[in-house]
């Protein structure tokens, strides 16, 4: 039985991701892992004591306090947790799913995930989390890290989930399209969807053959396919394809060897994860 | 580690760790000043050095959050050196004391502080703090009562004025209310003016000027080796009591070069060598400081302090630097190692107070530790050697003797293990059963053919049993992390 990772941090994209988790399953019929990490010390224990004089055992003293606080807070955070992962859990069951585990541990989620991804076939997550409304520095940044640390495919839910029918895939030629490509062929999750495969940049015939090839794969395996190139700027023709074709779906590989590639790696990819409106299936 | 942990490390916690550096920078001045007095150079030597290591340790130390500056426990170590051969030297032995930190960071030697148990921390903890304290006596002799009265009264505002506030530094609030009582009152104190030349511009880089010769070196190494210990001790000692403070992971190898970068950069502009300090550390903990920023504001705003209040630094009198330094040391010492005393074993009661003894009576820290670390093996292997049963049976027909061994048997149980045997017993053979016994070194190899040879002049036939097993022991590493089991084969025979 496949197995599919799930990161929630019950953020306003915890239900989203739920959804997407509970799409994924079914067209799958896998087995969902549902991961929350209680990241430490983004904040601190506070104290207030700017006296700067040390007494008697300051250093006992200071550590009993420190713990004491750490002690209170971790408490909230393991219920809030636990809330968190029941509220998870009910979700997923009412999808009808059976096979769903929840889990909570302590540490940085991409630490997690390198750790849980190993046995997964896919990893969901989403578009932004707890921190990304307030803290401007974690916009987007643990995406980008579990998208780089990341050796399966990532489904990076958006806001909210909406049917998945039409699927643009990213075509640069590069190993990650080509993973896409397998994936799509070997993978039910795709299965039955229509697909748009788009290069962006210049026609040449060497990259013509080649989607051409990928294109005749996809339609032996059954799909309903489309391939087109169209020049311009990366990122500016597959926001718009996405809009106009009313794309439900982008599948992009997260490492190219063209023009996408410098797109990718920088942190443009979380721009233009975020930029189109609709979830994002990563590949490596 | 990667970069994206070492950004989180400076931004994570920016505005209290502003505010803690602050705090610490305050508390910074009067203690460089303090050790510059110990170490016999002028107060910029020290406040320069304090500036230079908090700042460059802020970028390439191992532990965030921790303070490091000019010391008391190397200003001790300088005495000599200043006295007989000057400045100069002083700062070539600072970057020789960093080159040796560095290299220490590069093999690794961070790791041998495991070696160093909870009873030599404490002690050098303890022996740190009184040797602080003596520092200040000088100071008393020949001073009226004023003085006295003053310390004592500095002494009043740094603990009473937490009671009813904590949102301003109280030694900042002890130095300002002593130098302005003392200005206006006109008391004939000494001030950190009298003491030598403060700080009026930014460091300026200079190689120390020496001969850069063998001669140079064979002056300045017998100072920098206890200097390159004495600094990767106490960085590591406090490192560790960050780490459990603030339930946080350090990178102890990358500290050791940490501070051996930092002093290197601090000889280059004019200070002495440092390291941490537990004080301005459970200071800067306390005042909320966690990350890198903290240790590079405390640096940065002790030299912008300097340079800007330089006039008024000079009229701090020195009761105000010595109640503020008997603060420092209250604040080190570990007064629960009294309570302990009846609770902890004898044998950790010894180590500590011989630590504390060898160091206030050779003023060297890494003397103490040297000391405290051997005693504490000695006591170690003494204990294990009681790990150690020899049981006997007679067979039916009185023929057959069976020596059962059970435990360790090492150099120090080897007499024991040989005294446990009788050979006046007339005996035809004799078993000695070594199966759950564990054969540590040759001494105990050794003492084992004494045993047998000596059965046999006796007249006695000798068998041995399971020696084979018994004798695993005997290599230096018993594999246990690669071998799975290792250990259960170990307790099992």
């Amino acid at each position: 039985m496949s197995s599919i990772l799930s990161c929630t941090d019950g953020s306003v994209y915890a239900r989203s991701v739920y959804d997407h988790t509970a799409w994924a399953a079914q067209r799958m019929a896998a087995a969902v892992h549902i991961l929350h990490c209680l990241e430490p010390r983004r904040n601190p224990a506070a104290l207030t004591d700017l006296s700067g004089a040390i007494g008697v055992d300051a250093q006992a003293k200071l550590t009993a306090e420190l713990v004491a606080l750490d002690e209170t807070r971790a408490r909230v955070a393991q219920a809030h947790a636990r809330a968190i992962l029941a509220d998870a859990e009910r979700h997923l069951a009412a999808a009808g799913l059976k096979h769903v585990m929840v889990e909570a541990i302590h540490g940085e989620l991409t630490d997690a995930i390198t750790r849980f991804e190993a046995t997964a076939d896919l990893v969901v997550i989403g578009k932004r989390g707890e921190h990304a409304d307030f803290a401007k520095l974690h916009v987007g940044g643990n995406l980008e890290r579990v998208i780089r640390s990341c050796h399966h495919p990532v489904l990076v839910a958006s806001r909210a989930f909406a049917p998945i029918e039409r699927v643009l895939v990213a075509f640069d030629d590069g190993p990650s399209s080509r993973a896409a490509i397998d994936f799509a062929v070997t993978n039910p999750l795709l299965r039955g969807l229509s697909l748009y495969l788009l290069h962006v940049g210049n026609p040449n015939p060497e990259l013509q053959s080649s989607l051409e090839a990928a294109r005749s794969q996809l339609a032996a395996a059954g799909f309903v396919v489309a391939a087109d190139v169209v020049a311009g700027d990366v990122e500016q023709v597959i926001v718009d394809t996405v809009k106009m074709e009313s794309v439900n779906l982008l599948v992009m590989g997260a490492y190219g060897h063209s023009r996408i590639r410098q797109f990718i790696v920088g942190s443009t990819t979380t721009t233009m994860v975020r930029t189109c409106q609709v979830p994002v299936l990563m590949f490596r | 580690m990667s970069k994206s942990s070492y950004y989180r490390e400076w931004s994570s916690n920016v505005g209290r760790d502003v505010v803690a550096g602050a705090v610490v920078a305050l508390a910074l001045i009067p203690e460089a000043i303090a050790f510059s007095i110990i170490a016999g150079v002028d107060p910029k030597v020290g406040l320069y050095a304090s500036f230079c290591i908090a700042v460059v340790i802020a970028f390439v130390g191992g532990r965030p959050g921790m303070i490091s500056a000019a010391t008391g426990a190397m200003a001790l170590l300088m005495i000599d050196l200043v006295k007989d051969h000057g400045l100069q030297y002083l700062l070539a032995a600072t970057l020789l004391t960093g080159v040796l930190q560095i290299f220490a960071g590069l093999f690794k030697l961070g790791n041998l502080m495991r070696f160093v148990s909870r009873s030599v921390v404490t002690g050098f903890v303890n022996a740190l703090a009184i040797l602080i304290f003596m520092a200040q006596l000088p100071e008393f002799k020949g001073a009226g009562w004023q003085m006295y009265a003053m310390v004592a009264a500095g002494l009043i505002i740094i603990y009473g004025l937490p009671r009813f506030t904590k949102a301003v530094p109280s030694p900042l609030v002890c130095i300002v209310a002593l130098t302005g009582f003392s200005m206006v009152m006109g008391l004939d104190l000494r001030t950190v003016g009298d003491l030598g030349e403060l700080p009026s511009a930014l460091p300026t880089f200079l190689l120390p000027n020496v001969p850069w010769n063998l001669e140079t070196l064979w002056i300045i190494l017998p100072t920098a080796i206890p200097l390159a210990i004495v600094g990767l001790l106490e960085s590591l000692m406090t490192a560790t009591i960050v780490d459990d403070m603030t339930d946080t992971a350090s990178d102890k190898n990358r500290e050791c070069s940490g501070q051996g970068i930092s002093n290197i950069v601090a000889g280059m502009f004019g200070g002495m060598a440092g390291c941490a300090m537990i004080g301005q550390s459970v200071i800067n903990v306390k005042s909320g400081g966690r990350g890198r920023l903290s240790a590079f504001s405390a640096g940065a705003l002790l030299l912008i302090l300097i340079v800007v209040l330089g006039g008024w630094v000079k009229q701090i009198p020195m009761p105000a630097l010595v109640a503020v330094m008997i603060m420092v040391s209250i604040g080190t010492f570990s007064w629960a190692s009294f309570r302990n005393f009846r609770l902890h074993p004898k044998s950790s009661s010894i180590v500590m107070v011989s630590t504390v003894a060898v160091v206030v009576g050779t003023h060297n820290l890494a003397l103490g530790v040297g000391v405290g670390v051997l005693l504490s093996a000695l006591f170690f292997a003494r204990k294990v050697s009681q790990l150690l049963e020899i049981t006997s049976d007679l067979s039916v027909d009185r023929t057959t003797r069976t020596y059962q061994i059970r435990g360790q048997l090492f150099f120090v149980s080897a007499n024991t293990f040989a005294d446990a045997f009788d050979f006046r017993e007339v005996i035809q053979q004799v078993r000695i059963d070594v199966s759950l016994a564990h054969f540590w070194d040759l001494t105990a190899i050794n003492a084992l053919d004494k045993i047998v040879i000596k059965f046999r002049r006796e007249g006695a036939a000798v068998e041995l049993v399971g020696l084979n097993a018994a004798s695993k022991t005997i290599v230096d590493r018993l594999g246990t992390h690669d071998k799975p089991g290792a250990m259960d084969q170990l307790a099992a025979h």
